[in-house]
């Protein structure tokens, strides 16, 4: 399963150095929308400077609560959002416990990070990398 | 006492894909269809959670034509329950009664109704005369029908007439198309006909989930106590599921009007289908509630584990939990009906929400029971629930703990199409009547009804839908159970009155209302009978000891059935209302009422209809529908103090068995209520007393409501409360009243 993660120890989660350019790409790049707080990961600076990462693992809870099965994982693992059968009813949005879920006020389908990479190769600090991890199994939510 | 924690190594291995198909005569059965009428229409989503057209269809006559909602309807009722009494109105004389062809079905969702954000929103209310008891009765139920009408075009469908061949109505929101067909092939079962229905309308597999069926089964054409079941189609497990408008008889009246189904094919959902005025609002507040569920549903009440049964083992601890017809209110064996194996037997990796975004999705389901006895022996059926009121009713009310024949009793009250609330109370009431001698085995033609005695149970359910035997007279309901055993001249009438739980001929849902004087009211003093969704005050009242006085009580008794009364009006469901609350719910004054889920339902209803309402105006909106539904009864012949007049047994004990029982209890009341010295009283004086002293508050009861609720002392709303709901505009409404000034 291809999983994005983050070395917050090379982030500049403070922007000294960088502008976040992991946030414009994945928002201007993947879902074409021209604020970077509309990503779907988010860099967070914390009260005492350090870091913080709003990352989706693609854990599945949000299958497991979809009623549509509008959320599936593809063949890479990664759990993707089926616009067309979708029916913005957002349980996948209140059950992530990362809250990964971005919702675009013009769209009643939510989105989510689909591991594609982008941020990634914008990083100019090489803090993102993708792995590959094993599936977790499906918990009873 | 603590709550049991959800172990997931403890859920049954049991595959919920799984049952016996009827698929087989599918082809056969549609070719026998005739086709009796078809007109086309022009399929509308709603403006602001309205279409503002209503479908009359009359079954007889085959007329088809859409009507107009009118402002007003909007501006007095709102919606669903509301909108189903002014049709009713409109549609009967005060002489109609349920089995005329001038009797509709009304089925309307409510504005709210369709969003899908929120948990608890896709509900269908349903309002016909009643055949238990003769006035309006209404009723809550979930699965896509209502949503889906919408969708299509229409706030609500009104059926009228009584057709001579059984049929089919069909509305396809899709194709804009109404048509009436005659189905002399179906089978009669719900869980085979909404399967069946949903394979021949779907246009391919993906369309069935724009299906829901209603209809009902075998038992219905038998009994007064038929029920319609809604369905919805169940990816997850590949089948149909169904939700129950139970109460009050609306089934019977169904095929009594001969019709075998309605079905509605709605357009794909979406978000935003109601097209509301602000979807901000109701997109924030639906994802603040799942988040609440989220977190506080495992250590509240866990419905997404056992959904409403959660609370049997509560029930039993607090001896609220109905055994053996209301005489006790706990069991030795309770743990084997309670919410631990509940949460082990139904399957757990399922999305159960009867509409989608329903997050607190108690409509669990039980996989592969194997069925026992009846026409489907040997099938494998996946069962609702059951629910608390199930568990309740049809297990430990009769005596029975066997979960695998309580599950069979779910089954065939669902399949046959009758209310399981009421079948437990009528056979609990079957069951006492045997054990007292006033039943035995010649009377019942052979059935022994010992308590527990499933087998028995079962055969009664299989003559109510076979039309023959006992089960006939069974399903008649306890009212008429008791004229029908005074009459033979079977048992003491006092007794057989004081222990049939019934009130204006509906049966008691399934709470023992002995201790708690709110309950009582808020049981008898309803408008359509002993349902606890019009106000649920045990715990408030007997356990959290927070409405004390008259006052208090009168209080709740006007509060609660006008805000439950909403749920209604909307399209809401009621139970995440208080099945979840917030953490800090507890701090907030009025915490009863959960301040911020009633905001929530404030901002809901005013983000979708665009109009601003608060928390006050909520319960003016409910009080006009309220006050008119209780004038409605009045038309009928009802609706006065002589109506609200509770069984001696929801009030008190009525034997000697239920005062030893519970001795200690009723003879400190004796001392400290009413003032005297029970060691110097026989038991027979100690039962006399208690009988004056409960029936004496319950009286006091009745006065503080009715005079908190604007009503005459015989029950009747006064011109100023009519005038202050702005009820007065409408003639015959102000009519009714002055009869009885």
């Amino acid at each position: 399963m291809r999983q994005l993660r983050i070395d917050l120890s090379k982030c500049d989660a403070g922007r000294a150095t960088c502008q976040h350019e992991c946030e414009s790409s994945c928002a201007e790049k993947v879902f074409k929308l021209n604020d970077p707080a509309m990503a779907a990961l988010h860099i967070r600076e914390l009260a005492d400077g350090s870091g913080q990462a709003v990352l989706c693992d693609q854990c599945g809870d949000c299958v497991v609560v979809c009623p549509t099965e509008a959320l599936s994982r593809n063949k890479l693992g990664v759990v993707v959002i089926d616009k067309k059968v979708c029916v913005g009813c957002y349980m996948c949005m209140g059950f992530c416990e990362k809250e990964i879920f971005e919702r675009n006020p013009q769209w009643t389908e939510p989105y989510k990070c689909i591991s594609c990479g982008i941020c990634v190769k914008a990083c100019p600090h090489a803090a993102l990398e993708m792995v590959d991890v094993p599936q977790p199994p499906y918990r009873i939510l | 006492m603590s709550q049991f924690v959800f172990d997931p190594t403890k859920v049954m291995d049991i595959d919920f894909t799984q049952r016996t198909q009827y698929l087989e005569g599918l082809e056969a059965i549609k070719a026998a269809h005739k086709v009796l009428k078809e007109i086309a229409f022009t399929p509308s989503l709603p403006d602001k959670g309205y279409t503002n057209r209503t479908l009359y269809v009359n079954v007889g006559t085959l007329e088809v034509k859409e009507k107009p909602v009118t402002q007003q309807m909007k501006d007095v009722f709102i919606g669903g329950r509301g909108f189903g009494l002014w049709h009713l109105w409109n549609a009967v004389k005060p002489t109609t009664r349920w089995n005329d062809p001038e009797n509709e079905i009304i089925i309307s969702p409510g504005p709210v109704a369709g969003i899908t954000q929120y948990a608890g929103t896709g509900k269908s209310l349903v309002v016909s005369l009643s055949p238990q008891t003769d006035i309006p009765i209404d009723s809550n139920v979930g699965g896509y029908f209502g949503p889906l009408l919408k969708f299509s075009g229409f706030d609500a469908l009104e059926i009228q007439g009584k057709s001579d061949r059984d049929l089919i109505v069909f509305i396809d929101g899709q194709k804009g198309i109404i048509r009436i067909e005659e189905a002399p092939e179906e089978p009669v079962d719900s869980h085979v006909l909404a399967e069946v229905l949903t394979h021949m309308y779907a246009e391919n597999e993906a369309d069935r989930v724009n299906i829901s069926v209603v209809c009902t089964g075998a038992a219905a054409e038998h009994s007064l106590i038929g029920m319609l079941n809604f369905s919805w189609w169940d990816l997850r497990r590949g089948c149909i599921r169904l939700k129950q408008a139970g109460r009050g008889g609306i089934g019977t009246v169904f095929r009594n009007k001969r019709i075998r189904a309605l079905v509605c094919r709605g357009p794909q959902v979406k978000g935003d289908l109601n097209h509301v005025a602000d979807y901000e609002t109701i997109a924030k507040t639906g994802v603040k509630y799942h988040k609440e569920i989220r977190e506080n549903d495992p250590h509240q009440c866990m419905m997404r584990r056992n959904g409403t049964a959660h609370i049997v083992e509560i029930m039993d601890a607090y001896d609220l939990l109905p055994t053996h017809n209301f005489q006790y209110g706990s069991h030795p064996d309770t743990h084997k009906i309670d919410s631990q194996y509940w949460q082990s037997r139904c399957t757990q990796q399922t999305v159960d929400g009867c509409w989608y975004g329903c997050s607190m999705a108690c409509a669990k389901g039980a996989d592969g029971l194997e069925v026992k006895t009846g026409p489907y022996k040997g099938h494998t059926v996946t069962v609702d629930g059951p629910e608390y009121e199930n568990a309740a009713g049809l297990g430990s009310n009769c005596g029975v703990f066997d979960p695998d024949y309580l599950l069979e009793l779910n089954f065939y009250c669902d399949t046959y199409g009758i209310c399981t609330i009421t079948y437990g109370t009528l056979t609990a009431f079957v069951m006492e009547c045997y054990q007292r001698g006033i039943l035995n085995k010649e009377r019942t033609g052979g059935l022994e009804m010992n308590w527990g005695n499933a087998e028995a149970d079962l055969e009664m359910m299989h003559q109510m839908a076979r039309g023959e035997g006992f089960g006939l007279i069974a399903g008649q309901g306890v009212k008429k159970m008791k004229e029908h055993f005074i009459k033979h001249g079977w048992g003491d009438p006092q007794l057989i009155n004081d222990i049939g739980m019934e009130n204006k001929g509906l049966e008691y849902s399934q709470y023992m209302s002995k201790e708690s004087l709110a309950q009582q009211g808020g049981y008898a003093l309803t408008n359509k009978g002993p349902q606890h969704d019009e106000a649920w005050l045990i715990f408030m009242d007997m356990v959290n000891k927070q409405i004390p006085t008259f006052e208090d009580k009168a209080e709740a008794l006007y509060y609660f059935p006008l805000f439950r009364t909403w749920f209604g009006l909307n399209g809401f469901c009621k139970l995440p209302w208080n099945d979840v609350v917030p953490s800090d719910n507890a701090k907030q004054p009025e915490a009863h009422k959960i301040p911020e889920h009633v905001q929530n339902y404030v901002d809901i209803f005013s983000a979708t209809t665009g109009i601003k309402i608060d928390k006050d105006e909520l319960i003016v909106q409910s009080a006009r529908v309220y006050n008119f539904q209780r004038i409605f009864n009045i038309r009928m012949g009802k609706g006065l103090r002589k109506d609200d007049h509770a069984p001696f047994r929801a009030l008190g004990p009525v034997t000697t068995e239920e005062y030893l029982s519970r001795q200690e209890r009723y003879d400190k009341q004796i001392a400290d209520e009413m003032g005297l010295d029970p060691t110097a009283m026989s038991l027979e004086e100690k039962m006399a007393a208690h009988r004056k002293w409960r029936q004496g508050r319950y009286e006091q009861l009745t006065d503080a409501v009715y005079k908190r609720r604007g009503w005459t002392p015989n029950g009747v709303p006064t011109l100023e409360r009519l005038k202050e709901l702005g009820l007065d505009v409408f003639p015959e409404v102000v009519d009714v009243v002055k009869l009885h000034l």
